[in-house]
């Protein structure tokens, strides 16, 4: 074998990327990953993880400013934008060495460059003006996205910025607009809220995460009102007059009126499209459709031993998304017995602003719309001891059976950390559990997980503390 | 300490059996190897052999037709030393013994031989594990369980393609969808209310009748069959037979030493043109076509209260004397129902005459992995059109059913035509 030959190569190390690169060394395939700029991609580098940093910041200066309320006091508190930024710097780097570790340990090459697909099974990879050529039985394309633009709002990284910008400001500006609220476009919303920044938000749709369900959309949009955000749905922006160090933003309300708002810096959130352009794709014969490659339920292209994963294959942009498609491609391509494609309603997705949300499988509209007769259980953080304990009693877990066989259709949370519980029913879910076992399950004493319980015996008239 | 003896799987289809009656009383001192019951299984009555020495401590189920789940107890026996009294609190548990088949079956879609070891196998080795009897059950999610519940559908009926093999949502939701698996809660039959009670007895179902419905079913509604009808002329080959037989050696008791039927004939000439015609000697699954390398033939025999098909196997290798006085064999002991698991069990081909019975022509239902099956009718005199004269001759009519996902019309046809040229030139198959 020649020496630039692989069983697979891998086009993108992020979240998608890397972890199908070590599952295909660990089913003992010779692999390559090759990536034009840093290990772990955006995920790592520049989304979940320093985001996760800077907001856990803004969770501690919001504790900090209520300290009060705990029985304690401290004069005084203040941030350092500066340090905020650095700190989650430093979170990313290190995890983007821990990728780095992970990959040689698993024996996987590592190449930088740029890569082009250049024929069957031949890539061409380009650093520094020189181009090296690597074969692989097997390509894995996992390249990402990156920030939609909108015409006349494109972002400029200086008053109109992206994801990017925003995680690394200078200071906290004094006014801010959010256009989008998705899960990128309420979390900055939320950390520059917290940290003080006058916050208006726009959303498109008639409601904030409007992936969410209807109920939860609605109370989130009451806490954030509750911390002085200004939020206007059914509202779109229509203009951006950049001034020296601000922008005069048109938006338009609906029902024929319009706003000009003056703000400092504006931050352009409004979904994500695939990293398609300059791979070669359309010489390779892989199908584009709408800015993501188009795949089948095995993430393949069509196009005899290419795939794609993960933001590039298109919705939902999760990283563990991409994660479990990177897993499924390594292990079909490695001859493994017994798979079967992943199962989206089974792909929890999780907001980290304050409160969190967090949800998986259908929502009540969707359950219904899918022609479910259902059954919904509620249960509020107000009636839980531990959220009353924690100080934390804005929230409610809400929960979708199907009220003819019990399947649990959808898991539906708001409040603190229900980032972390929503794995007790994508667990739940997995097994394809009834209503019975979650209710025969023993929740613990007091937790908040106790109001999941709760919520299922609710949605069958069984609710105890409520 | 006590050890559970449970009903063996005698076969790989094997579900559930009888004890049809014990050869042993409580408190009996057994031998390795000894026969201590007779086991009805959906085709045949086989011994059951003790695997250890000791003593028959109880007898959990009563002889006759009572059916008992493959694994489940049927008796507790002591081990040598023990008495009555530690069978106090002993509670009897069920095994699933899977014992591996001591020879490969001949192909994925057939489970054929099971060794007779598997007998001995079949009682826990171990009792001292309770964990083993876990091991009984269906695993399934409890999604799938109520489903499936819902549905009527028997989770046993379902494969399951969740990890290892556990049954999911979706496995339920074809099995619905498909219709064709066991339905449990399937209403009576409509006839049946509109007879008053007391007009009919009611006759509960044997193991085999099960068996024969249900594969009978399951081929009716899963193979798309279709027929063809030929019609031989048997004159050469009844004077051939008639000479044949006239020559036979006589072995030392004065019996011929083969006595050659129309059947054995038609058993060879079905082997020869199988074995001439590939491609029609095969079996239809999911993901591939079988073609067999040979042509394993099934004769269906009329037994008490049902039928069973025995398989001369690689009849294409076999002569007539031999075809023939297996054939006998298998005959004889299918009527007493000894016929060993892999003596029925698989095969390529199958072959129903109702000649003897007056039958002039019928069709068969195929007996899958098969994908052909031929009904024979009677062989008599017909007026036939010899060069624009009337004339009499032999004729026997044939029907070949065909399974028409493996074998189309003209491959059919073909098959029949070798098979004709055979019957009516039946020197040829003696080369």
């Amino acid at each position: 074998m020649a020496e630039n030959s692989y069983d697979v190569a891998v086009i993108g190390s992020g979240p998608g990327g890397y972890v199908a690169a070590i599952r295909a060394a660990q089913l003992g395939l010779s692999v390559a990953i090759i990536e034009r700029d840093q290990l772990g991609g955006v995920c790592l580098n520049w989304g979940c993880i320093p985001t996760k940093a800077l907001l856990r910041s803004a969770e501690v200066f919001h504790l900090a400013q209520h300290l009060n309320a705990f029985g304690l006091a401290a004069d005084n508190v203040r941030f350092d934008a500066a340090k905020i930024v650095k700190r989650s710097r430093d979170v990313a780097t290190r995890l983007n060495g821990g990728v780095k570790h992970l990959l040689k340990k698993n024996k996987v090459t590592v190449i930088e460059g740029v890569a082009m697909l250049a024929g069957k099974g031949k890539i061409i990879v380009t650093a520094n003006g020189k181009a090296q050529e690597v074969a692989a039985k097997n390509i894995i394309l996992a390249t990402g996205a990156r920030a939609r633009q909108m015409p006349g709002l494109e972002t400029d990284g200086k008053l109109v910025w992206s994801y990017r910008e925003a995680m690394v400001p200078a200071a906290i500006p004094k006014s801010l607009l959010v256009v989008g609220s998705g899960a990128i476009g309420i979390e900055f919303a939320s950390f520059y809220r917290t940290m003080g920044a006058e916050v208006t938000v726009v959303e498109v749709l008639d409601r904030v995460l409007p992936v969410e369900d209807a109920e939860i959309s609605a109370l989130a949009r009451k806490v954030f009102e509750k911390q002085g955000m200004k939020i206007h749905t059914a509202a779109s922006v229509t203009g951006l007059m950049r001034g020296a160090d601000s922008v005069a933003a048109k938006i338009d309300l609906g029902g024929g009126k319009t706003e000009t708002l003056n703000v400092a810096r504006v931050i352009m959130a409004v979904g994500i499209v695939g990293n398609v352009e300059n791979l070669g794709l359309e010489a390779a014969g892989v199908k584009i459709d709408k800015n993501h490659v188009a795949v089948n339920e095995w993430c393949e292209t069509g196009v005899p031993g290419i795939y794609a994963i993960g933001d590039l294959a298109g919705p939902p942009w999760l990283a563990h998304k991409a994660s479990h498609e990177g897993v499924i491609v390594a292990e079909r391509i490695a001859g493994v017995k017994g798979l079967y494609p992943l199962q989206k309603q089974n792909i929890p997705g999780c907001t980290y602003c304050m409160p969190q949300v967090a949800s998986v499988g259908l929502t009540e509209a969707a359950a219904k719309a899918a022609g479910h007769e259902v059954r919904v259980g509620r249960f509020p953080f107000a009636g839980n001891g531990k959220a009353i304990a924690l100080g934390d009693t804005e929230g409610l877990v809400k929960t979708v059976f199907d009220s003819k066989t019990g399947e649990l259709l959808g898991a539906h949370m708001i409040g603190a950390e229900v980032t972390e519980l929503i794995q007790g029913y994508c667990v739940a879910k997995s097994l394809e559990t009834t209503e019975a076992e979650l209710m025969h399950t023993i929740f613990p004493h007091p937790t908040l997980s106790e109001m999941m319980h709760e919520s299922v015996l609710d949605a069958y008239g069984r609710v105890i503390h409520f | 300490m006590p050890i559970t003896i449970t009903m063996p799987a005698l076969s790989p289809t094997m579900e559930e059996g009888a004890v049809k009656k014990w050869l042993v009383k409580e408190g009996d001192k057994i031998v390795a190897g000894q026969i201590i019951a007779e086991i009805e299984t959906d085709k045949a009555t086989m011994e059951y052999e003790a695997a250890d020495d000791g003593s028959i401590g109880k007898l959990l189920v009563p002889e006759g037709d009572t059916p008992v789940k493959v694994n489940a107890p049927i008796a507790i026996m002591l081990e040598e030393g023990e008495d009555a009294g530690a069978l106090s609190g002993y509670a009897p548990v069920s095994v699933i013994a899977h014992p591996a088949p001591a020879h490969a079956p001949a192909a994925p879609a057939m489970s054929k031989p099971m060794p007779s070891a598997a007998l001995k196998a079949s009682h826990q080795p171990t009792p001292r594990m309770p964990e083993v009897a876990t091991k009984g059950r269906v695993f399934a999610s409890p999604l799938a369980r109520r489903l499936a519940m819902q549905g009527g559908v028997e989770l046993g009926q379902i494969s399951g393609s969740g990890p290892h093999g556990r049954i999911i949502q979706r496995d339920v939701d074809a099995a619905i969808a498909s219709g064709i698996t066991g339905v449990k809660k399937a209403p009576p039959p409509a006839a049946i209310s509109e007879i008053p009670a007391g007009e009919y007895e009611t006759i509960p179902h044997t193991a085999m009748r099960k068996t024969i419905a249900r594969r009978l079913t399951e081929s009716k509604s899963t193979i798309p069959h279709f027929y063809l009808t030929i019609e031989c002329d048997l004159d050469a080959l009844l004077s051939l037979r008639r000479e044949l037989n006239d020559v036979a050696p006589k072995a030392q008791d004065g019996a011929p030493e083969y006595k050659l039927s129309v059947n054995d004939f038609i058993i060879r000439a079905s082997a020869l043109s199988l074995h001439k015609v590939p491609e029609a000697n095969a079996s239809w699954t999911d993901t591939a076509m079988l073609h067999h390398k040979h042509a394993d033939v099934g004769v269906a025999v009329a037994i008490d209260g049902g039928l069973i098909t025995p398989i001369i196997w690689r009849a294409e290798t076999k002569g007539m004397a031999q075809i023939s006085n297996e054939m006998r064999d298998l005959a004889a002991r299918a009527r007493l129902r000894k016929l060993m698991p892999e003596e029925y069990q698989g095969g390529t081909f199958s072959i129903s005459n109702l000649g003897m019975m007056g039958i002039k022509e019928f069709s068969a239902v195929i007996n899958p992995p098969h994908s052909m099956i031929l009904a024979v009718g009677v062989g008599e005199q017909r007026p036939v059109v010899v060069k624009g004269a009337l004339a009499i001759a032999t004729r026997m009519s044939c029907t070949l059913s065909c399974d028409h996902r493996v074998v189309d019309g003209a491959l059919g046809a073909r098959f029949f035509e070798v098979f004709k040229a055979y019957i009516e030139n039946p020197l040829s198959m003696l080369v």
